[in-house]
């Protein structure tokens, strides 16, 4: 193998209360395509902020060149060649195609007047670069994510970079766009730049990377060139531990009345014409890549898409679902994607975060019922054993898995009848992840509730759904019986979509 | 496991201490306050007659800035809440001697009808206030700031019309009670602050109402997602601040037996003030009635000193803003702690 | 044809056509309107809103929004002329330096608290105002300095004009534009500039990029500081007196003006052109109402109505862009 580019030797980084990095060897070689894969938390991004100079490590050392750095900076990073896209990418919607790529130009030549004829000249040069053509007098914000995203990584290749970091660079892509960004990806490749993918989708990892590292809980636990790994050995090795070899099993009447009957529903231009019935204790998967249309679909389910077409009908009844306090009467209970921004009142208390869509069933006459709010919520807090000792505590204290228990919890108090869950175990640890699943396939059978599970996480899906469906460009493709099914048949279902 | 108790108990203990440290800060900032006044002034600060000219003037205030508190509870403020004053003040006093002037032979009875009507025109005029002020921003999504802005500068605008710029005068006797009156030897308008304030808190802290308040201000996309009735919320809560501010209007007007356009503007600063000092967060999401009425009579002990020390009002204004400032670079370096 | 559509749709076209569909509308009804004399008038009305919101533009870019400017233009003012008068001083050049300089330090202060404890800044610049206000009003003086008082000098300066077809020009207008050039060439072609763009866009991915966001708070509220310090002389000088109580409430009108002309509270949008579209519509407003023999009591209701009217425009505008 050529000399490494970069190569970390023993790197521990610790934060207080935690390991984030435990003697981390890693090295990526020039013109290299290296895929990081990791859950959350694994120490992936803690890598990338140390290959850039963010972070400061604890022990080991970093060598560029095979020549060990002291006192590595961001600035130092930069100088080194390494550029990093950010998820949210870090452009300017105000500003036009052509300030966005020349600002980091002008900014390190220490530029105090800007001249829009070059602008457009160091714009159209980044631009071509990577072989596209943009509107460069264009306002960011007018753009497409994927535009926005090629806008992004033309701006990071204008230095002379050696090294690109991308994170998670798919999730806000389409099919048809991802492709267009593997074929840049390889473009800068054969320019000799290494390009380092950090994701936890395990399909695009193996399509587009030569090399694949996996993190877990700080430690790298696997190493090799991407031929030698299949969905299945990076999954585990993310999780350390096998899929669950136990499927669930719905044993329910296919012939009774479904719970909720959706019939030609339609949002838009971004879903059409869906159909598809959700019986009593079926766990009912959802998958498609973004832009399939299936969060648009809850969302309508949800009565957040007013005005959407067709029928939805709750054990036999027609719903009207144009607001969300309609879907809620309805029975139907909807944890959005985002838990930060769509799920929690973050400073408030467990026990108001866990009444908030139930206030009605502590409300006497005009006032609350603090001590039923409590009684409550403490009750939920046993029953979703989430880990706390009291309700009043704020709930940003709690983690990621306990929050996303705290939200599920809150619906149950609601009396639901059919569970929408929108990646429900996106960035909640592994033990958290097995107690969610339990938790809701116990709601499935005892309780008799429908869920639809959306997810990416295909293992997920296989595990505890009894039936699949494929989304695509805003339809149903698929409708799979899990049963016989494996991770790769699924993946490729999915790819034949693109 | 015995020491993973006590340790949850020292827990609950510092959390106690800290949810509850504004309100420690400001008795401790109030008694300071007192003992520096009376020390500067002790013959003319520590009499009776002192405290009961505060008792008159500060209520109008505290209604302003409870009024205020509303609308930052949702992360929003209400800049218009003088505006309304003054219009309910103007209206209720054109509805006295233009519409309806007293009428002698109409005898008490007669003239208590004619001021209960009078007071029920300006809590009307400021419900449609703040009514549009809710429309604007709960259904217009228009930024609170520029919303009450706007509606602040139309109703002010409206009092000009109305009065054409000098004060309206002539209220009747009873319009002057709300004011001026005593009632169980204490001063109407004080009465009238601990009722709105015991009525706000408890709507505040024990109904569905204020719950939904305080989710709304903490996260207002998680309000929607967990079902909440958001742009209702906020719309009633912009009436409940219109309203009061009128409320506070009758009171000035009773007290000062005038209504004008320009009346109460140093008003606006101070109620923010009070707010904030009382530790509503205007970002949303906090705020407690019991901080408000501490810190509306934090300031008031100040002003009356400064005034007994002959600093004029615009040194005192100076202090006001000087003292906002102050309070907000304090709550952001508790808040980097 | 897209470059048309592009234009089409930019907010200040739309100012621009309502502007102009107002003058047809006025002249029709009264074609006294026209005249060099009544158009020269309504430009030199212009000049000191025109300069303050230039000054708002900045800040509001930035993403913040400021309503202490009319404390400072009264302050820059007041101690301005106070000086000039007690030292007898008979140029004009000092005392505009002056002047701006005041406000530039009364816009840094707003900064240090808007920068340093990450303050919103609605509530730091109404405390600032009251601070700066009760200060001037409190140790300097109330007394209005009038014409007798005031420095000749200053009086000459706000009087000159050119005559153009025998109608009089106040030359402040072209002070004006000018400041206007030089603030687009500013906020359009200097790093700086833009960098109060990017502030108001995302100020942590500003930051990310290697701006040094800190001195763009800075400069942003500096110089609407300094604006505003300038437009106070400007104007006692254009109405020979001072008065350190004058300029309550041109916020409003120019917070108005601003919003007309497409900016945005939320930071990151707003023009030059677009605000000095917008404050030659709402003198344009004010002023017709004076020649439609409305009473000019009438005046904060129809500002009040633009501000929400304006603003609710420009929510609608936003809320179907990101359907």
């Amino acid at each position: 193998m050529a000399e490494p580019l970069i190569e970390l030797r023993g790197v521990t980084k610790r934060f207080p209360g935690m390991t984030a990095l435990d003697a981390i060897d890693f090295r990526i070689a020039p013109a290299e395509i290296l895929c990081l894969a990791g859950e959350n938390g694994s120490g992936k991004s803690t890598l990338i902020k140390i290959v850039s100079g963010v972070y400061a490590y604890d022990e080991g050392e970093l060598l560029i060149d095979g020549a060990p750095v002291s006192g590595f900076s961001p600035r130092a990073a930069i100088a080194a060649g390494v550029q990093v896209i950010y998820q949210d990418f870090s452009l300017f919607p105000s500003l036009t195609v052509a300030e966005n790529l020349a600002m980091g130009r002008l900014l390190s030549e220490n530029r105090r007047l800007v001249a829009p004829a070059e602008c457009q000249r160091l714009g159209a040069e980044a631009l071509a670069r990577l072989d596209v053509t943009m509107d460069l007098d264009a306002r960011v914000g007018s753009l497409s994510t994927a535009d926005r995203q090629i806008v992004a990584i033309a701006r990071a290749l204008m230095s002379r970079t050696r090294l690109l970091i991308m994170d998670e660079p798919t999730t806000a892509l389409t099919g048809r766009e991802v492709e267009r960004l593997f074929a840049i990806v390889r473009e800068i490749k054969a320019k000799g730049i290494a390009v380092l993918f950090v994701s936890h989708k395990m399909r695009e990892m193996l399509e587009i990377s030569e090399r694949i590292c996996v993190f877990r809980n700080g430690r790298k636990v696997e190493e090799g060139p991407t031929a030698e790994f299949t969905e299945g050995r990076i999954t585990r090795a993310m999780t350390g531990q096998d899929i669950g070899q136990e499927r669930y099993v719905w044993s329910g009447d296919i012939a009774a009345e479904p719970r909720l009957s959706v019939r030609a529903l339609g949002v838009g231009e971004r879903v059409h014409d869906v159909s598809f019935d959700l019986r009593a204790g079926e766990i009912v998967g959802l998958s498609g890549l973004l832009g399939s249309g299936r969060t648009e679909l809850a969302l309508a389910l949800f009565g957040m898409e007013p005005g959407h077409r067709g029928e939805v009908r709750m054990d036999g009844a027609p719903l009207k679902l144009e607001t969300v306090q309609q879907a809620v009467e309805a029975g139907i209970a909807y944890v959005p994607e985002d838990r930060l921004s769509e799920g929690l009142f973050m400073t408030q208390s467990i026990a108001r975060n866990m009444v908030a869509s139930a206030i009605d069933r502590v409300t006497h006459g005009p006032f609350l019922s603090d001590g039923e709010a409590t009684a409550l919520a403490e009750r939920t807090v046993a029953d979703m054993r989430i880990a706390t000792t009291d309700v009043d505590k704020q709930v940003g204290k709690l983690s990621g898995g306990n929050q996303q228990r705290v939200i599920i919890g809150r619906w149950l108090l609601t009396g639901p009848r059919v569970l929408i869950l929108n990646g429900p175990t996106v960035g909640v640890d592994i033990g958290s992840k097995a107690e969610i699943h339990r938790r809701i396939r116990d709601l499935a059978v005892k309780d008799g509730l429908a869920v639809l599970m959306i997810s990416d996480d295909v293992p997920e899906l296989l595990q505890n759904c009894n039936r699949i469906l494929l989304m695509h460009r805003g339809a149903i493709e698929a409708d799979l019986d899990p049963r016989g099914l494996e991770e790769d048949d699924i993946h490729t279902r999915l790819k034949t979509l693109r | 496991m015995r020491g993973k108790d006590t340790m949850d108990k020292r827990l609950d203990l510092s959390r106690f201490i800290s949810r509850d440290n504004n309100i420690l800060q400001l008795l401790v900032i109030t008694a300071l306050i007192f003992a520096l006044m009376s020390w500067l002034e002790p013959n003319k600060f520590l009499r009776y007659y002192n405290f009961e000219s505060i008792s008159f003037i500060f209520p109008e205030l505290g209604i302003v800035a409870i009024a205020m508190m509303l609308a930052m509870l949702t992360g929003g403020i209400d800049l218009s809440v003088i505006g309304i004053a003054n219009l309910a003040g103007i209206l209720a006093g054109v509805f006295f001697t233009r519409i309806y002037p007293g009428d002698p032979s109409a005898g008490m009875a007669g003239e208590i009808a004619r001021v209960a009507a009078g007071v029920m025109l300006a809590l009307g005029v400021g419900l449609i206030a703040g009514t549009l002020n809710g429309l604007l921003i709960a259904k217009g999504r228009i930024t609170p700031i520029l919303a009450t802005l706007g509606t602040g500068q139309m109703f002010t605008g409206l009092c000009m019309v109305l009065t054409g710029g000098p004060a309206i005068v002539g209220f009747p006797a009873y319009w002057g009670l709300i004011g001026n009156g005593k009632l169980f030897g204490i001063a109407v308008p004080l009465l009238l602050f601990l009722a709105v304030a015991v009525l706000i808190a408890v709507m505040l802290t024990k109904t569905p109402f204020g719950l939904n308040l305080f989710l709304i201000g903490t996260n207002p996309r998680a309000a929607v997602f967990a079902g909440l009735k958001t742009e209702r919320m906020v719309l009633w809560s912009y009436m409940l601040s219109g309203t009061l501010a009128a409320l506070a209007g009758i009171v000035l007007s009773g007290r000062t037996n005038a209504a004008k356009s320009d009346y109460g503007n140093s008003y606006l600063l101070q109620a923010v003030l009070i707010c904030v000092l009382g530790g509503t967060n205007p970002a949303g999401g906090r705020g407690t009635v019991l901080g408000i009425a501490i810190a509306v009579i934090a300031l008031m002990l100040l002003a009356s000193g400064f005034q007994m020390m002959r600093f004029s009002n615009h040194l005192i204004d100076f202090i006001w803003g000087g003292f906002l400032l102050l309070v907000m670079v304090l709550n952001a370096f508790r808040n980097r702690e | 044809m897209d470059r048309l559509k592009t234009l089409l749709r930019r907010s200040e076209t739309a100012v621009f056509v309502i502007v102009v569909l107002i003058m047809v509308l006025i002249g029709a009804i009264n074609p006294a309107f026209w005249q060099a004399d009544n158009l020269f008038n309504l430009l030199r009305a212009n000049v000191i809103i025109g300069i303050m919101a230039l000054s708002v533009l900045t800040v509001m870019i930035s993403g913040g929004i400021d309503v202490s400017f009319p404390a400072f233009a009264a302050a820059a003012m007041y101690l301005t002329v106070l000086a000039m008068e007690a030292t007898g001083y008979q140029g004009v050049v000092l005392p505009f330096i002056g002047a701006t300089l005041i406000g530039l330090v009364c816009g840094l202060f707003n900064a240090v608290f808007i920068s340093t404890f990450r303050m919103i800044p609605l509530i730091v610049t109404l405390g600032s105002a009251s601070v700066v206000r009760g200060l001037l009003l409190g140790l300097v003086g109330t007394s209005i300095v009038n014409i007798d008082r005031m420095p000749p000098a200053l009086i000459a300066f706000g009087r000159s004009s050119l005559d153009i077809g025998g109608a009089k020009l106040s030359a402040m207008v072209f002070v004006y534009l000018g400041l206007a050039v030089l603030v687009w060439l500013f906020l359009t072609r200097t790093m700086t500039g833009r960098s109060i763009f990017a502030y108001g866009d995302d100020a942590e991915s500003a930051k990310r990029v290697g701006f040094n966001t800190r001195r763009t708070v800075y400069v942003a509220y500096g110089l609407a500081g300094a604006l505003a310090g300038f437009a106070g002389l400007l104007h006692s000088s254009m109405i020979w007196l001072a008065n350190p109580r004058d300029f309550v409430g041109y916020e409003l009108d120019v917070i108005a003006a601003v919003v007309l002309g497409g900016a945005s509270i939320f930071g990151g949008r707003g023009s030059v052109l677009g605000t000095v579209l917008g404050v030659f519509l709402l003198v344009l407003i004010k002023n017709s109402l004076i020649i439609m023999r409305i009473d000019n009591t009438w005046q904060g209701v129809v500002v009040g109505c633009v501000i929400v009217l304006a603003t609710a425009l420009t929510a609608w505008r936003d809320r179907k862009a990101a359907a």
